[in-house]
């Protein structure tokens, strides 16, 4: 048994895997349900000032028979009285000690209105709190949430004043909306957060139904753009947290959220650079109990590495996480297709010639159609590999080059050199 | 060239005795896996007589999590490599999964052979042994509900031992399911699981010859009696005696050891009887190379017992059945080798007190048909005996039991699998016995840990 525990910025949960501030975060009936099945904290839904939600929230994009690819909300923070979200979060860390609760808080950007929250939550007994700058809709139009979120001066002026008063590790939750988001995630630093957590949902229209000619969704015939998360957001929010983790003018922990599933996103977000993970959109598609395999598996995949603690795994990755530039310019690799294993769908054939290099022939032997990569022209794209529909029919095979690696960056400053 | 022929034929048998369900590969695995709804509070589990957790076990092959998968199968079922093979799914689990009612069920039993074949394959050490507390029981039978009590207790802390007469623990996997369907190494597997758990298998020991019932009794705390179910009974009719009159069992046995014998190449071969076993006897009797094999029943097809997937897959090995036709005399030549069997033709009648038709014979209707061999496959006596010497209850050698805590009339001595089986009680499936054998160690776990808490 591996050692699930993590330490995020001080916050200690049984594992790393937390519900993110969300529906499924909303009541104590719920959190406390969702620790009875395994999950190790969880991110109290937005407190703030309550508001009203339209009815018509939610909407999913399925891909090709696969439901809920992608998800999209226009959910706002919580809608309940302050009192009653304390009284619960105060009854469930009584029930729950060893969990972690951290709570999700969005006000004003006004001094007084953040010291006020702070003082409120923290009186109640909480491990942690996460500052909400990260809203794309409805709480944006007011000025908070990621219209505060995507001014790097404002997400560090508010984050100073929450530790001002803040007994407790303060987590900054980030926005995707902005063309740079290490440029907010400094800010953060700069202001003293203990940990930032990416990413918030994505602007997001869901789609467009073509009879009615409505959005996806929409309230009473008309829409307004959505949070869009789940698996299809993955790669966007594991490239912010490892340009993050490997940003040298940067050192707090992160927390990893955007379309973690199951134990293998997980460990991926761990691998670069986070310290443990937020779910939201797998639970609210299966249930709390897919952590179970979370657990399992995180903790199978450690034994198998011999990695007795899932601290070890953090931000292992980092270090392979480079610019362009940084790439070997020399470094080669070629398709190479298993005719006993492809089931000849041409596939591969038709990607490369109709939209690569143009390097694989067909052709028959003894009657048999076969297919070859001519290596002499194969760049190493993998498109044909990733098209494939068959496990061990083609493998992207390495092939050692009699030149000296030599990078980009490498190669401009020599013919610099050259030049002087 | 004789020899090379006869290599021939023995390299086809072999071939037709060779597990003929091939496992998905990879790609289809997942596929599947994928397609599984992971639906909340899930009949596919309620209709497993195991309770095998099946949306975690999919969830956990979609996510590669192959050890926690075969674990979530394994301890739910001892014998789950086996169940994943010879479980009616479409009856059980396949028949219950949501998916019936808007495209078709997801492929249960070849996921759960997919996720337990990993675990044969990569050797990987499941369960351990519960540490030791002192208390003994021992298990009369290896079978489905021996093995399945024995992991159980042992992981509890007991220390086990089985009674098998039998050269190989692993009873009704290990001798009565036909190998094209479960192979012997995935029993030798799950019977190595509950051997390295430290359970003591003493094979080649017959109870009532090596060791008697009292000294069993007298030796340990708890007794659990999973002696299964015995020989098929005589038809009762002329010339049973003769060479070539087989019984279904011993038969099927016959091909699950030692060597295939070419003796029914191109012979013709009578089944009688039209349950599973009669199926299994007439299928190898096809594969080991018969021209013609017809199952005889005295009833309609309405009126069989096999499942229906058995019956439709004997057809397909070519079986052909001979409905309301019932034997009355086998014939033998000079050498008291079967010729010919008398058949007589027959109608059904009034309702039994089992409220089946009853068979009649049609008067004048008696007929004779050429045959190599007779396969008796009429149902199973009772090792009547054995349960005597246990002097325990029982009704034409069906155990009497208390159905919710396994016990018999002796406190101590518990039974389950088929020994419980008949006249409206109990199941007649493995995966029946598998849960008996885990909760008759579950009852003696309870009433042993409250007798040593008061200790």
């Amino acid at each position: 048994m591996a050692d699930l525990r993590i330490d995020l910025a001080g916050i200690k949960s049984p594992n790393p895997f937390w519900l993110a501030s969300a529906p499924p975060t909303n009541s104590g009936y719920q959190v406390q349900r969702a620790f009875e099945a395994g999950w190790g904290g969880a991110v109290w839904k937005t407190l703030g000032e309550p508001i009203l939600n339209v009815s018509s929230r939610f909407a999913a994009v399925n891909f090709n028979g696969q439901r809920v690819a992608g998800f999209n909300n226009i959910e706002l923070i919580t809608d309940r009285p302050l009192e009653v979200n304390l009284q619960e979060i105060y009854e469930t860390k009584k029930r729950f000690p060893n969990h972690a609760i951290i709570v999700s808080l969005m006000v004003e950007p006004k001094q007084e209105k953040w010291h006020e929250i702070v003082k409120k939550v923290e009186a109640v007994g909480v491990d942690g709190l996460e500052l909400n700058f990260g809203c794309p809709h409805g709480m944006a139009e007011r000025g908070m949430g990621a219209a505060s979120g995507q001014v790097p001066d404002l997400v560090e002026k508010q984050t100073f004043w929450v530790k001002e008063v803040a007994q407790t590790p303060v987590i900054v939750k980030l926005t995707p909306n902005i063309t740079d988001i290490t440029m907010t995630a400094e800010a953060a630093a700069r202001g003293g957060a203990d940990a930032i957590s990416m990413i918030n949902t994505i602007n997001s229209l869901a789609g467009v139904d073509l009879d009615s000619w409505n959005t996806v969704p929409h309230v009473g015939g008309k829409g307004a753009h959505g949070g869009y998360c789940g698996p299809a957001v993955k790669p966007i929010a594991l490239n912010m947290v490892a340009e993050c983790a490997r940003n040298p003018l940067f050192n707090v922990p992160i927390s990893g959220i955007g379309g973690i599933s199951n134990w293998q996103d997980a460990a991926e977000f761990i691998l670069m650079g986070a310290t443990g993970v937020q779910v939201c959109t797998a639970a609210m598609h299966h249930g709390f109990s897919i952590v179970e395999d979370m657990i399992d598996g995180l903790n199978n995949y450690l034994d198998d590495k011999g990695i007795a603690s899932v601290m070890d795994l953090v931000g292992r990755s980092v270090s392979r996480y480079s610019d362009w530039g940084d790439l070997d310019l020399n470094y080669k690799v070629v398709a190479e297709i298993n005719n006993d294993v492809c089931i000849n769908c041409n596939k591969c054939h038709i990607a490369c010639e109709d939209t690569s290099h143009q390097c694989i022939d067909l052709y028959t032997e003894s009657g048999r159609p076969m297919l070859k990569v001519r290596e002499q022209d194969c760049v190493g794209c993998n498109l044909c590999s990733i098209v494939c529909p068959v496990d061990g029919a083609i493998s992207m095979v390495e092939r050692k080059s009699s030149i000296a690696p030599m990078t980009w960056n490498e190669r401009q400053s020599l013919i610099s050199n050259f030049a002087k | 060239m004789v020899p090379i022929q006869e290599n021939a034929m023995t390299a086809q048998l072999k071939r037709n005795f060779v597990e003929m369900n091939s496992r998905m590969t990879k790609n289809e695995a997942i596929e599947e896996a994928n397609r599984c709804l992971y639906c909340y509070d899930a009949p596919c589990i309620t209709a497993c007589p195991t309770s095998i957790p099946i949306p975690n076990f999919i969830k956990k092959i979609a996510s590669s999590n192959m050890k926690g998968s075969a674990m979530t199968i394994m301890d739910a079922n001892p014998i789950g490599a086996s169940c994943a093979r010879v479980c009616p799914t479409e009856e059980l689990c396949e028949g219950a999964c949501v998916l019936n009612a808007s495209t078709k069920p997801i492929k249960i039993g070849h996921l759960q052979r997919y996720a337990t074949d990993w675990a044969i394959e990569s050797s990987v050490e499941l369960f351990k042994k519960g540490q030791t507390n002192g208390q003994k029981v021992a298990i009369v039978g290896s079978g489905p509900a021996g093995l399945s009590a024995a992991r159980e207790l042992s992981r509890f802390g007991y220390d086990v031992t089985i009674f098998e007469a039998e050269a190989k623990a692993g009873g009704l996997g290990s001798y009565g399911i036909v190998s094209f369907r479960l192979p012997n190494e995935v029993v030798d597997w799950e019977v190595e699981q509950i051997v390295k758990l430290g359970v003591d298998i003493k094979t080649n020991t017959t109870v009532g010859v090596d060791i008697s019932a009292d000294e069993i009794l007298a030796q340990y705390d708890r007794v659990i009696l999973a002696i299964g179910m015995g020989a098929v009974p005589n038809l009762g009719i002329e010339g049973e005696e003769l060479n070539g009159v087989h019984d279904a069992i011993e038969f099927v046995k016959n091909t699950k050891i030692g060597t295939l014998t070419e003796d029914l190449v191109g012979k013709r071969v009578v089944v009688i009887g039209a349950g599973n076993t009669a199926i299994d006897g007439a299928t190898c009797a096809k594969r080991l190379g018969a021209e013609q094999v017809d199952i005889l029943y005295r009833r309609t097809e309405k009126e069989m017992t096999a499942y229906q997937f058995e019956y439709e897959f004997a057809k397909q090995d070519g079986v052909a059945f001979k409905w309301l036709t019932a034997p009355t005399k086998i014939i033998g030549d000079e050498a008291g080798k079967v010729v010919a069997l008398e058949c007589i033709k027959m109608k059904l009648g009034e309702a039994g007190a089992d409220g089946r038709q009853r068979p009649e014979e049609v008067e004048g209707s008696e007929f004779v048909m050429e045959v190599d061999a007779v396969i008796k496959a009429i149902g199973q006596t009772r090792f009547v005996s054995l349960i005597e010497a246990f002097g325990l209850q029982h009704t034409n050698g069906v155990v009497d039991i208390d159905e919710t805590t396994m016990q018999t009339s002796n406190k101590k001595v518990f039974a389950c699998g088929d020994v419980v089986f008949g006249n409206g009680q109990g199941e007649a499936m493995v995966v029946t016995a598998a849960q008996q054998g885990k909760d008759a160690a579950y009852i003696i776990h309870e009433q042993l840990k409250k007798t040593s808490e008061i200790a």
